[in-house]
């Protein structure tokens, strides 16, 4: 866990917890009470930023724009009314389904005799209604349904929340989340309207069949010649079937066509024809249909295979009445695949629950773990996130990608893109293309790849602004996106801390132009390139270069190849050059110990900078850490002391600057920060991998630790046997205390290997020298039965492998430690209070020794002669000296850092097939006995 | 057994007494600080042998033979098919006159059949079932390249296990074990007895013969153990603690020795205490080097020099149990032992100038005698007023892993030691710097491979 406590406010909750704040608010007289955050009507803290809101959480909705009766809420998730409040959800149904330029999708496109299918990409499109306080990401799609207008449903997904700046941050995550719930349902959907197609063509291939014998029937009466108007009102009904038999013949094409232009492009899914041959055939049908000559033979489509279903005669004007019942959305798709979005659904708004912060930095955090691939085992849960998109993790992190600014939002600006100000006027002037055939899909192509060349996402809409005339309000259109796959491996959703302050300001004033109970459109994104010409070729770019410029002034110098390669295992530290840590090595090493002596040191709960600005700090980490394998250093001047005048100075300064450009009253960040970490509302946890049992677990964890480190004033030697790799072994009569002591100290014992963290919380056989091999925390029964003894027995037979903590008697048998790096990850008047907080606390000086370990295992010259014939005690003062010297590792800290960097070379070296061989290390070192 | 209760650190100096003395958890000369247990045997592992510098095979009585490798710790292959335990193991040293070059190990099963393994493949080559009796000891004379199985007869057989000739049935009692001695002789250890056979062979090694040349009946009890100590001469021990060391070509005996208790003890205080039972000074193994014969008898280890023909340095009760195998370390005066109790012993043999001899280097004393000169002075044999020199034997650290009897350990020059016991483990024990260096060694050649690879393509 890379994310700091220090660094974030926000540690997160199990549960949402306004109610608790609300409710145990204690009432404080007016006098004394500060002014506090102006739209804090209930609960008093400035972190939330929900107080504005009629809503008490962010939630998911889903309406439908109804042809019958309008936009209508259909659900909310959670189905709780609690959640949604006093807000009102039809009000905001007609808003976000206003903005769909998709509902004037027409069935017959112009020039062709069939309705086609238009397989329309979804739309995301971003608005804000500040009369309601809400903002949403609102994912409009379109669902197939025989018995609707132009055979579509228009559907959106809206994800809700107060805070706007949360929904501009999370755009990325958001869009890709419902972009797969949306897939979910339009295949089920599919599915469920082919199946209703084949229904329909067996009714109408029913149907003529019965007209075909009357027809026949009458003919034979009919001797004189001529037709009677009853047989021609036959003969006219019987061909109207064949259109319509035709008809959904080629819907059903079309629809079992979708894959297959699927997979052709992703991007672009007009309607093609099919075959060359339909048109002969439609011609044909045409004559046909004049000549009436209904005895044609036509090759039916058979579709026996489905005898379940007995066909029924149809009415050929049946089609499309009003008066029918619509169907639901589950009749809509498939019930299998209905339920399957309804979790998808239920995950997405477990996944973004809590502050945008938190989001962020657990963003950032896994990213930057990601790159940690060689130490990651030692301290971190396996976490699922390989299965989670690949590429978005590697946007996630290198989002800042010189290239690559168009998406950058300001760092505590709510609002996303900085092109506000030349913006609006062009939005009027673009027509709203939605016929796919009118295009050119040549050009379209070459669109495509020019915009992704050029990482521009910023692509300008053609907003139709139908929704929005009718409801009598302006419609700005603020940025728009495109939303193509291939866009979105170079999107960046992370925030940039050094955006110009021109753009800030732009910002600014356009904000204060909004008109109250206007609609903000921040970001749409249309299905298809429909484009003009001249605006993608002169906005974005140019926009662009203003951006990177400023980049490059903020010297921020970031080569991502070079950080890819080196940072992925093997060419980290190429065996020639002759040491690996090179000139920038200060700014990697001593700032992150300052800091960390900073913080840990004297007030680890006071929280007092800013939770984004971080980035940069961290960037600065990973640059000059891939750095050192390209520079050839002086052995001499391998680390200075100094500390980095800019490590933290620097983001602060900008993150100040950034609030001071930002006359943004809901910037949340304050400068004075919470005094108690412990008190910060965060609402709910981030857990996308659906690992909320862990998150539990880590806080209980951490809970437990910080009981131990006050209650137990040998927790120091306890922990170093954990770190330096002696099993400690806690004894007790009552299992409740033991486990409680053993989940306590689990967070201090690194993993062996990428598997469960050798930890057994309740042992009640005789221990061997095996288990010592396999465990390194143990929960131990003591009883006074013969097998006890025999338990107690082997302890002391074992003693010099375990340390052992007497849970009754509260003793300690280990090692005696006199080092400085335990006092400052438990330090017993530490003022966390939260054990999540502690957990992410301990975490971070976790990583921090693990980089330590990281360097002293991989670097070259530690461990390889620097000259012929160099003795072995030459080699081993100079790793003493590195330890000593440039890690600052005194004592037993430095064994703690050797024995991690024993573990790193174990898995480094492993066999990926046998994997690693349980080795046990220990040290013939006398053990102390402490007492309370 | 609270004493680290209320102790702490260091082993409590009353504990003196006790007759093994302490080492308490500092041994700084001890090199074995990592250690690796293996598993594969499901039952008391007897017997280790080396098959080449960087593996062992391992047997015992659950029948399976393992293969291991030393420096890795890794199983190379689980060999079954002895139906019983496992009664000798022998490995064939490589020989350059055969047209197979690859390693073999025989063994030799309580089923009555010997098998003869490649430890390359793992596949079991020959084997032999046509046994009277179990046989109990195997012997591989790599010069003639044949091999000898003991038990009610003794048996000579050629590497594709043809018998060559064998002995007729020795009535009294098996073979438990031989040496090979000079002149083509082997002295097989029957009961009581000392057998000298001579192997016989016509010149194209077509006809072999195989005699009794002489019996040696000298012994009081059964021959325990029996080891080669030089070219010229050859030991023995038996079960009330008899010492001969032989001349191996006129088989007279050298020396004799057999009062551990009366003969050796400077303070004849102590003797009175402790009275030992006959078991106890059984002569369980047998090591020696050029000097001298180390003897595990009983509880203790004696060194018996064989110039001065007296034991030089002892540890009446070296372990809590009787010793079950002692080894020395090449090139060092350091004896490894291991016991019935669990445990292994690191000891040094030190060789101190007498204060009225020639002056010693000052640096010397300090090294070692530090801190421990008190009650190491209990321990040091008997002063011969006519000798300068005095020898100790001192414990530099002990091994503690097996939670049973210890039956055996290989030792390897590379690899460190490899211990087995009665809890079914082998444990290996490395030398943790080393090990350290040799990871840091793999994991710069693994980088410099990916390297190459990335350069390469």
């Amino acid at each position: 866990m890379i994310s700091a406590p220090d660094v974030v406010a926000f540690t997160k909750e199990d549960e949402y917890e306004e109610e608790a704040y609300s409710n145990s608010e204690p009432a404080l007289p007016e006098e004394y009470s500060v002014p506090l955050f102006p739209f804090a009507s209930q609960g008093a803290n400035p972190w939330s930023k929900l107080s504005g809101a009629k809503f008490t959480r962010d939630f998911i909705l889903i309406s439908e724009f109804s042809e019958q009766v309008g936009p209508q809420p259909l659900l909310t998730i959670p189905d709780d009314a609690k959640v949604s409040g006093t807000f009102d959800l039809n009000y905001f149904s007609l808003r976000i389904m206003s903005v769909d330029y998709q509902a004037s999708f027409v069935g017959h496109p112009p020039g062709c005799p069939y309705p086609k299918l238009n397989f329309v990409e979804d739309s995301k499109v971003v608005l804000g209604d500040s009369k309601e306080g809400a903002f949403a990401y609102v994912h409009h799609l379109t669902l197939y349904d025989l018995e609707a207008r132009g055979f579509v449903r228009p559907f959106c997904m809206a994800y809700i929340s107060a805070d706007e700046h949360k929904i501009m941050q999370m755009f990325q995550e958001l869009s890709a989340e419902f972009s797969k719930a949306s897939e979910c349902l339009k295949t089920g959907n599919r599915k469920a309207f082919a199946n209703e197609l084949e229904k329909k063509l067996k009714d109408l291939d029913y149907t003529r069949t019965v007209l075909h014998s009357e027809t026949e029937i009458q003919k034979k009466n009919n001797e004189k010649g001529y037709y009677t108007t009853q047989a021609i009102e036959k003969a006219n009904e019987l061909a109207s079937v064949e259109k319509s038999i035709i008809e959904h013949q080629d819907l059903l094409k079309q629809i079992r066509s979708y894959p297959y232009s699927k997979l052709k492009d992703s991007d672009f899914h007009p309607y093609e024809p099919e075959s060359a041959n339909e048109p002969a055939d439609e011609e044909s049908e045409q004559q046909e249909f004049t000549t009436s000559k209904p005895d044609e033979p036509r090759e039916p489509h058979l579709y026996s295979r489905r005898s379940s279903y007995t066909p029924k005669l149809i009415k050929a004007k049946s089609a499309k009445c009003f008066d029918k019942k619509l169907k639901t959305l589950q009749e809509l798709c498939d019930v299998y695949f209905f339920t399957q979005t309804l979790d998808q659904l239920h995950q997405i708004e477990k996944t973004f629950r809590g502050d945008v912060c938190y989001l962020l930095t657990h963003q950032i955090s896994r990213a930057l773990l990601k790159q940690q691939s060689i130490t990651n085992f030692l301290f971190e849960e396996v976490f699922p996130l390989d299965e989670r998109e690949p590429e978005r993790q590697l946007n996630g992190y290198q989002g800042v990608h010189p290239d690559n600014p168009g998406e950058k939002s300001l760092d505590v600006c709510p609002l996303p893109k900085p092109l506000i100000g030349s913006y609006k006027s062009s939005v009027e002037s673009v027509p709203i293309k939605m016929d796919p055939e009118t295009e050119d899909p040549q050009e379209t192509e070459v669109d495509d790849t020019v915009a992704c060349d050029n990482q521009d996402n910023v692509e300008y809409l053609d907003a139709d602004l139908k929704g929005s005339i009718s409801s009598g309000e302006s419609i700005e259109v603020l940025g728009t996106e495109k939303s193509a796959l291939a866009q979105a491996e170079n999107q960046v959703q992370l925030p940039q801390a050094n955006a110009s302050p021109q753009l800030a300001r732009d910002k600014a004033v356009s904000r204060r132009t909004i008109s109250e109970d206007s609609i903000e459109v921040l970001s749409t994104c249309p299905s298809e390139a429909l484009i003009p010409e001249d605006f993608k070729a002169s906005y974005p770019s140019a926009i662009n270069e203003e951006t990177y410029a400023d980049e490059e002034e903020e010297g921020l110098h970031f080569d991502p190849e070079e950080m890819e390669g080196n940072l992925e295992l093997g060419n980290q530290l190429p065996v020639d050059s002759a040491c690996c840590i090179g000139k920038e090595s200060p700014n990697f090493l001593e700032p992150a110990n300052n800091v960390a002596l900073k913080h840990c040191g004297d007030d680890d709960g006071v929280v007092s900078i800013p939770p984004q600005p971080f980035r940069q700090g961290d960037l600065g980490f990973q640059v000059n850490f891939t750095d050192c394998s390209s520079h050839d250093g002086v052995l001499g001047s391998l680390l200075s002391y100094e500390l980095d005048p800019h490590y933290l100075s620097s983001h602060r300064e900008i993150s100040k600057m950034s609030l001071d450009k930002c006359s943004d009253s809901t910037s949340y960040i304050s400068s004075t920060a919470s005094t108690s970490s412990d008190r910060t509302p965060s609402p709910s946890p981030l857990c996308s991998g659906g690992s909320h049992s862990g998150e539990r677990q880590k806080k209980k964890a951490g809970q437990n630790a910080l009981r131990f480190i006050r209650q137990y004033p040998f927790a120091h030697p306890a922990i170093y046997s954990l770190l330096s790799g002696r099993t400690l072994v806690v004894l007790g009569e009552e299992k409740a205390i033991v486990e409680k002591l053993v989940t306590a100290l689990s967070i201090f014992v690194p993993n062996c290997g990428s598997y469960a963290k050798p930890v057994k919380h309740w042992a009640v056989s005789t221990l061997n020298i095996t288990d010592f091999q396999k465990w390194k925390l143990i929960g131990m029964q003591r009883s006074s039965s013969p097998a006890g003894v025999s338990m107690m027995h082997s302890l002391i037979r074992y003693g010099r492998y375990i340390s052992i903590l007497d849970a009754d008697s509260k003793t300690l048998r280990c090692p005696q430690y006199r080092g400085t790096l335990i006092p400052r990850l438990a330090d017993h008047r530490t003022q966390i209070k939260r054990g999540s907080t502690y957990f992410m606390h301990v975490q971070t000086l976790l990583t921090q020794l693990s980089a330590k370990a990281f360097l002293f295992a991989f670097c070259h010259h530690l461990h390889l002669p620097l000259k012929e014939g160099e003795t072995e005690a030459s080699m081993a003062s100079r790793r003493l000296n590195f330890l000593k010297m440039h890690l600052g590792l005194a004592n037993e800290d430095s064994k703690v850092v050797q024995y991690l960097a024993e573990l790193l070379k174990l898995q480094f070296v492993q066999d990926p097939v046998r994997g690693v061989s349980p080795v046990l290390r220990f040290d013939y070192v006398p053990s102390a006995l402490y007492k309370i | 057994m609270l004493r680290w209760l209320i102790g702490g650190g260091r082993e409590p100096q009353g504990l003196v007494e006790k007759s093994v003395q302490p080492i308490g958890e500092e041994q700084t000369q001890n090199p074995y600080t990592e250690l690796l247990v293996l598993k594969g045997h499901h039952d008391i592992v007897r017997f280790l042998v080396a098959i080449d510098d960087y593996r062992f095979a391992s047997a015992g009585d659950d029948g399976i033979v393992c293969l291991w490798n030393a420096q890795t710790g890794e199983k190379l292959f689980e060999l079954h098919a002895h139906a019983q335990k496992i009664t000798a193991l022998a490995s064939f040293p490589l020989s350059d006159t055969c047209e197979e070059k690859c390693h073999m190990i025989l063994t030799a099963g309580a089923d009555r059949t010997v098998i003869i393994w490649d430890c390359d493949s793992g596949r079991q080559i020959h084997k032999v079932s046509c046994f009277h009796s179990t046989v109990k000891c195997l012997t591989v004379l790599h010069r003639l390249d044949v091999w000898l199985s003991g038990g009610s007869d003794l048996c000579v057989w050629n590497r594709k296990l043809d018998l060559l000739c064998k002995t007729s049935h020795l009535i009294d009692a098996d073979i438990t074990s031989m040496i090979e001695l000079p002149k083509n002789c082997v002295a097989a250890a029957v009961g009581k007895e000392l057998i000298i056979f001579r192997l016989k062979t016509s010149r194209d090694g077509t006809e072999w013969d195989v005699f009794e040349v002489k019996r040696l009946i000298d012994h009081q009890d059964s021959i325990v153990s029996l080891v080669s100590v030089s070219e010229v001469m050859f030991a023995t021990g038996s079960h009330v603690g008899e010492l001969i060391v032989w001349d191996s070509l006129d088989w007279t005996m050298q020396a004799y020795e057999c009062n551990w208790d009366t003969s050796l003890h400077a303070d004849p205080q102590q003797e009175i205490k402790l009275s030992h039972s006959q078991s106890e000074v059984s002569v369980q193994h047998l090591a020696s080097d050029e000097e001298c014969v180390f003897a595990a008898v009983g509880k203790g280890i004696y060194v018996y020099n064989l110039q001065m023909k007296r034991v030089i340095a002892f540890q009446k009760t070296a372990h809590d149990s009787t010793v079950l195998h002692i080894t020395t370390v090449p090139n060092s005066r350091q004896l490894i032992s291991c016991s019935e109790d669990g445990s292994v012993r690191i000891w040094e043999l030190r060789e101190k100038q007498h204060l009225t001899a020639e002056p010693v280097p000052s640096g010397f004393f300090s090294i070692w005698g530090f801190g421990r000169t008190n009650k190491q002075a209990s321990h040091l044999a008997k002063k011969a007023p006519e000798s300068t020199t005095v020898f100790s034997l001192d414990l530099i650290g002990d091994l503690i892993g097996h939670s049973s009897a210890v039956q055996m350990f290989l030792y390897f020059t590379e690899h460190g030691l490899a211990t087995c016991s009665a809890d079914n483990f082998i444990i290996l024990w490395k030398d943790g710097e080393r090990e350290s260096r040799l990871r840091s060694l793999m994991l710069f050649h693994k980088l410099e491979q990916s390297e190459d690879l990335q350069l390469r393509s």
